[in-house]
């Protein structure tokens, strides 16, 4: 039997060292409110404008983020814990799924500095990854970067991701124009991958 | 000043929901259109419903980040398209989506036309930076006609539409402000 990411007894919410979990309505608030309060982190997390938000904002948006799940079914959304200690780190989630076409948008970030470089996000990637494409058997991912974000390019490119667009100038930010890169894994070529 | 709303073959006119969604009723038939213009399945809606989703969008007003026209012909004043451009107002960038249903005028310059307008309406009104679009690389007619506008490919996603059982690409352009520019100037040497 394989002993990779085809066994289905392996776990598709845990990983070595963090695992998936839903959304804490007490506690996750104050936690991602601090984030919000990292510019650079909401900078290299979205391109929408950083702005910080409060734990009772936040409390709102997981509500509204909850029904959206429910209602439209095209978004699945992780929050990243340290299997440690249990701690909120992150999240990831798969947006925008076009299901008569197999394809959706991928979206991952690690909420606080002390927690980066620590190998958390690649493991998180890898998860939501196999999650896409084992699970809800989509074709293809994408994932947009700002190209200043040269972690996140590393990460992709790492994982396999090939840059298929490249959106000159698309960005502006601190006084400048930067181009945001679009990556993009095929389900055929990641099976390849965790085969090999 | 430039006359926004007139090209050569065609003009821009509001977009009025009785009219738009007789022909849209009209057009939804013609699945090569849908295919061509969206990845979307194709659908069907009655006039009814497509009526109110027009007069949905006009009772909201006008947005900062919508802009949508109805395209007539100049010579028989033929609802013949339409396009829209939405805005990312922070990046300062558009995309635009255009379409001509009545496929009689397919390949006759019309859709060139209107993408004149809809980017002199872009860069000389809404004043963005960057106008953006997506098509599908079975629509090779589109693609050369966006390229005569000056647009650029800046890239292709890989296998993202299935149609007919098979797997097809998407292409991705782009064309910025300082690009439009020096065009418009080349044209009047």
């Amino acid at each position: 039997m394989e002993k990779t990411m085809f066994d289905m007894a392996t776990q598709l919410f845990e990983g070595q060292d963090v695992r998936f979990g839903p959304i804490d309505h007490e506690k996750d608030p104050e936690i991602e409110s601090k984030w919000t309060h990292d510019a650079e982190f909401m900078r290299l997390y979205d391109v929408a404008p950083a702005r910080p938000m409060s734990a009772a904002l936040l409390k709102k948006q997981y509500e509204k983020l909850e029904k959206q799940i429910e209602e439209e079914k095209n978004l699945y959304y992780f929050t990243i814990r340290a299997k440690a200690d249990d701690r909120l780190i992150g999240k990831a989630l798969i947006q925008w799924i076009e299901w008569t076409n197999g394809n959706a948008w991928i979206q991952l970030g690690i909420g606080s500095a002390e927690d980066r470089r620590k190998g958390y996000g690649s493991q998180a990637l890898r998860m939501l990854i196999r999650f896409a494409f084992a699970e809800l058997n989509l074709f293809r991912v994408s994932a947009r970067v700002p190209e200043y974000n040269t972690a996140a390019i590393a990460l992709f490119k790492k994982l396999g991701f090939v840059e298929e667009v490249r959106r000159r100038q698309a960005l502006d930010r601190d006084g400048r124009r930067w181009d945001l890169i679009v990556f993009g894994l095929l389900n055929s070529d990641w099976q390849n991958q965790v085969r090999a | 000043m430039r006359n926004l709303f007139r090209g050569e073959l065609v003009r821009l006119t509001a977009e009025e929901p009785g009219s738009r969604a007789k022909v849209e009723v009209h057009w939804q038939r013609d699945t090569e259109f849908h295919r061509l213009a969206d990845s979307d399945p194709a659908g069907m809606e009655s006039e009814k419903k497509l009526k109110e989703w027009f007069e949905k969008r006009n009772e909201e007003g006008f947005k900062p980040e919508r802009y949508s026209f109805s395209v007539r012909t100049l010579d028989e004043d033929k609802l013949i398209g339409f396009f829209g451009l939405w805005l990312d107002l922070i990046h300062n960038e558009a995309w635009v989506g255009i379409g001509i249903g009545e496929r009689e005028f397919w390949g006759k310059g019309y859709g060139t036309d209107m993408m004149k307008l809809c980017l002199q309406y872009a860069f000389t009104e809404l004043n963005v930076y960057r106008v953006s679009l997506g098509l599908h690389a079975y629509n090779p007619r589109a693609l050369r006609s966006y390229e005569k506008a000056g647009f650029r490919l800046e890239g292709c996603t890989r296998g993202d539409v299935a149609r007919e059982g098979r797997r097809h690409d998407s292409l991705w352009m782009g064309i910025l402000r300082e690009e439009w520019i020096q065009m418009q100037n080349g044209d009047s040497k």
